[in-house]
């Protein structure tokens, strides 16, 4: 088993515990074990775009100490935000060292932060340590049949330098789909926000995009949407309008760990259609 | 004698006084900010720095020593607004600490609470496990809060923690807290009448004689 | 825009202009209002300035576009920063300017609207949303 530090988040314990629960299945069939930080606190889900706003680095920082001092220098997030937070505050302290001894110093109750603890995304695991190959192998319960929509949003992909992919045209997460059995549905707004936070003050907003992407997605072929952010799930469903294609919604882990024959906590309407869909699912219901 | 500057007027004062009886021999009488003495009721919330030394020192009044220097100012009262709730119609469930405190979500780590909190407890740690929902664990770190709300007068993010605890340890113990058995068989037998005799016999008895049985009473281990 | 905007040195030089700029750490100059950030913004419609126009108001020292309503529509979705063929990191306008008003004390987000959302949702808001 290949241990791996992993930074679950407040949604992983929370709204999104079924994603949690399935990606750790599905990476013990895949020889992972992840290895909870014993401390950790809110990532803080939004990175702050301020240049005076040090205190918003405090929180992800610890984090990263917390890595540091487990003797690790990789942390795996399963929550897109939680990926964006970290890694963008792991590439502000590399690049301003002046900032981050003063972000040490207020933290007088810490070991320092020396740099160099990587934070990862599931889907770069899987590309990058696990491989599209070896993934495909292990896969038991293929997903034929299954039209799924890879829905990105935003902090997987923006910043630039910090996306697990090429911002423009992504593909690890078609490549994973694919590997899984699979078949992607490429729609255009893959990489467009769904509103995001403004969920909470302007909801109508965030129902005008949601009905845009669950639109655009449906008219490409898709049956099924699939994401790794909580707050995008949220959106998709709270949000949704009453009219129109109702597409369920899953997350990665989910769809990994039903492909790797792990226990996949799918939601019902999702686990509905994945059954009436693939083959194996029919075997595996004679059994 | 030592030097205690007290809410910004120096006073010469014994050694080895509390900051409370400190204040009392200064010659203020403690109409707020006091009540148990014992470190107990978390009334006495002080803040105070010492000469030479940036920090911002937040204790019990009653429970720390004068040193010689120091600057005190007491924080009888911290404004904070109490959820309005009935117990029986909140569910025990994650949601439903943020759904009464969500500004728990402004939270920055920055630990500021619990360098605060003079019943040491990892205040931060109370206020991520209530973030992603974890009652039980909320409970248990703050089950030691003294209320006095210190922490709260420091956090950037403006969050009245002790009502959240509070709220998190009566929902821990309405609903996540198995049912002491023992407690309804005791209740079922002194309904029975198996203690009447005994009581009975212990109402009839003189002062001294309950004296000389009190002193000679079983003490559980 | 404000009726009667007034192209003045004095404005160009305001110390509003050199805020934003320290605040998001941006070359307010560099952009030549190309519009891409706009045409990429999925929150346009509900925005009464446009993010390029905003920018222009800004290096105008316009300080009445503190008061519009592009700021509150941005979800900080980046959009706008990958495309600026200047590299403008135009959401960092937007949170500079969201923070300036809240920090002059603009209302700040309604906890009694928080109801009914997840964590997740309700960190992002309250630290874009809240001074
Ligand atoms: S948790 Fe806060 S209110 Fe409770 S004892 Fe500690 S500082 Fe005081
Ligand atoms: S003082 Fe406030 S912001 Fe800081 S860690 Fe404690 S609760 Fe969080
Ligand atoms: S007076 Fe009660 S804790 Fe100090």
């Amino acid at each position: 088993m290949k241990r791996i530090p992993y930074f679950p988040g407040c949604a992983m314990k929370d709204q999104a515990r079924d994603y949690e629960r399935a990606a750790q299945a599905a990476l013990a069939a895949l020889g992972c074990e992840l290895v909870e930080l014993p401390r950790w606190n809110c990532c803080g889900t939004v990175y702050s775009l301020a240049n005076d706003d040090l205190m918003r680095h405090v929180g992800p920082v610890r984090n990263l100490i917390r890595v540091q001092d487990m003797g690790e220098d990789r942390v795996l997030t399963l929550c897109a935000m939680c990926y964006g937070t970290l890694r963008r505050s792991a590439r502000f302290v590399a690049a301003d060292p002046e900032r981050l001894s003063r972000i040490n110093a207020f933290m007088s109750d810490e070991h320092d932060y020396r740099g160099g603890v990587e934070v990862l995304h599931l889907l770069g695991l899987l590309r990058d340590v696990v491989g599209y190959e070896n993934l495909a192998s292990k896969v038991v319960r293929p997903l034929t049949g299954v039209r799924a929509a890879p829905y990105y949003g935003c902090t997987l992909v923006r910043p630039r330098e910090v996306g697990v992919d090429n911002p423009d045209q992504p593909e690890v997460f078609e490549r994973v789909l694919s590997a899984l059995g699979a078949e992607v549905a490429e729609f255009p707004y893959k990489v467009e926000c769904c509103g995001a936070y403004l969920t909470v003050g302007a909801p109508a907003i965030v129902a005008g995009r949601v009905r845009d992407i669950v639109a655009s997605a449906a008219a490409n072929g898709a049956d099924l949407i699939v994401t790794s952010c909580p707050l995008c799930q949220f959106n998709l469903e709270a949000r949704r309008p009453g009219i129109g294609p109702r597409l369920p919604v899953a997350y990665l882990g989910q769809l990994l760990a039903w492909a790797l024959g792990a226990d996949a906590c799918l939601p019902p309407e999702a686990e509905a259609l994945i059954q009436g869909t693939t083959p194996a699912a029919a075997g595996a219901q004679q059994r | 004698m030592l030097t205690v500057y007290i809410m910004g007027k120096g006073y010469r004062v014994p050694e080895g006084l509390t900051i409370m009886k400190a204040m009392e021999y200064a010659g203020y009488r403690l109409v707020r900010g006091c009540g148990c003495r014992g470190g107990y009721c978390g009334a006495c919330a002080t803040v105070y720095r010492l000469p030479g030394d940036y920090r911002l020192y937040a204790d019990l009044a009653c429970q720390t020593t004068v040193q010689d220097g120091m600057y005190i100012a007491q924080l009888p009262s911290t404004p904070a607004e109490r959820a309005d709730y009935q117990l029986s119609q909140v569910a025990p469930r994650g949601e439903a600490l943020l759904a009464l405190y969500p500004e728990l979500a402004r939270c920055v780590a920055c630990n500021t609470c619990t360098r605060s909190c003079p019943q040491k407890l990892e205040v931060m740690d109370a206020v991520q496990a209530a973030l992603r929902g974890d009652i039980r664990q909320v409970a248990e770190l703050t089950f030691d809060c003294v209320q006095c709300g210190l922490c709260a007068m420091r956090c950037p993010a403006e969050i009245a923690h002790y009502h959240v605890w509070q709220l998190a340890r009566r929902l821990c113990g309405a609903y996540l807290t198995p049912r002491a058995q023992h407690l309804a068989r005791r209740v079922a037998e002194v309904e029975s009448g198996a203690f009447d005799a005994e009581l009975d016999r212990l109402m009839g008895m003189g002062k001294d004689e309950l004296a000389k049985a009190y002193q000679a009473r079983d003490i559980e281990p | 825009m404000a009726d009667g905007l007034r192209l003045s040195r004095e404005a160009l030089a305001a110390p509003f202009v050199g805020k934003v700029e320290e605040l998001s750490g941006q070359n307010l100059s560099a952009c030549y209002q190309c519009g891409k950030c706009a045409a990429g913004c999925l929150f346009t419609e509900h925005m009464d300035a446009l993010p390029n126009q905003v920018l222009r108001r800004v290096q105008l020292g316009d300080e009445s576009v503190l008061a519009a309503s592009a700021p509150w529509a941005c979800a900080s979705c980046l959009a706008c920063a990958v495309r600026c063929p200047k590299g403008v990191d135009v959401a960092r306008v937007m949170e500079a300017l969201r923070l300036l008003a809240l920090r002059r004390g603009l209302p700040h987000l309604d906890p009694r609207a928080t109801a009914g959302v997840p964590q997740i949702a309700l960190v992002g808001a309250y630290r874009k949303l809240t001074p």
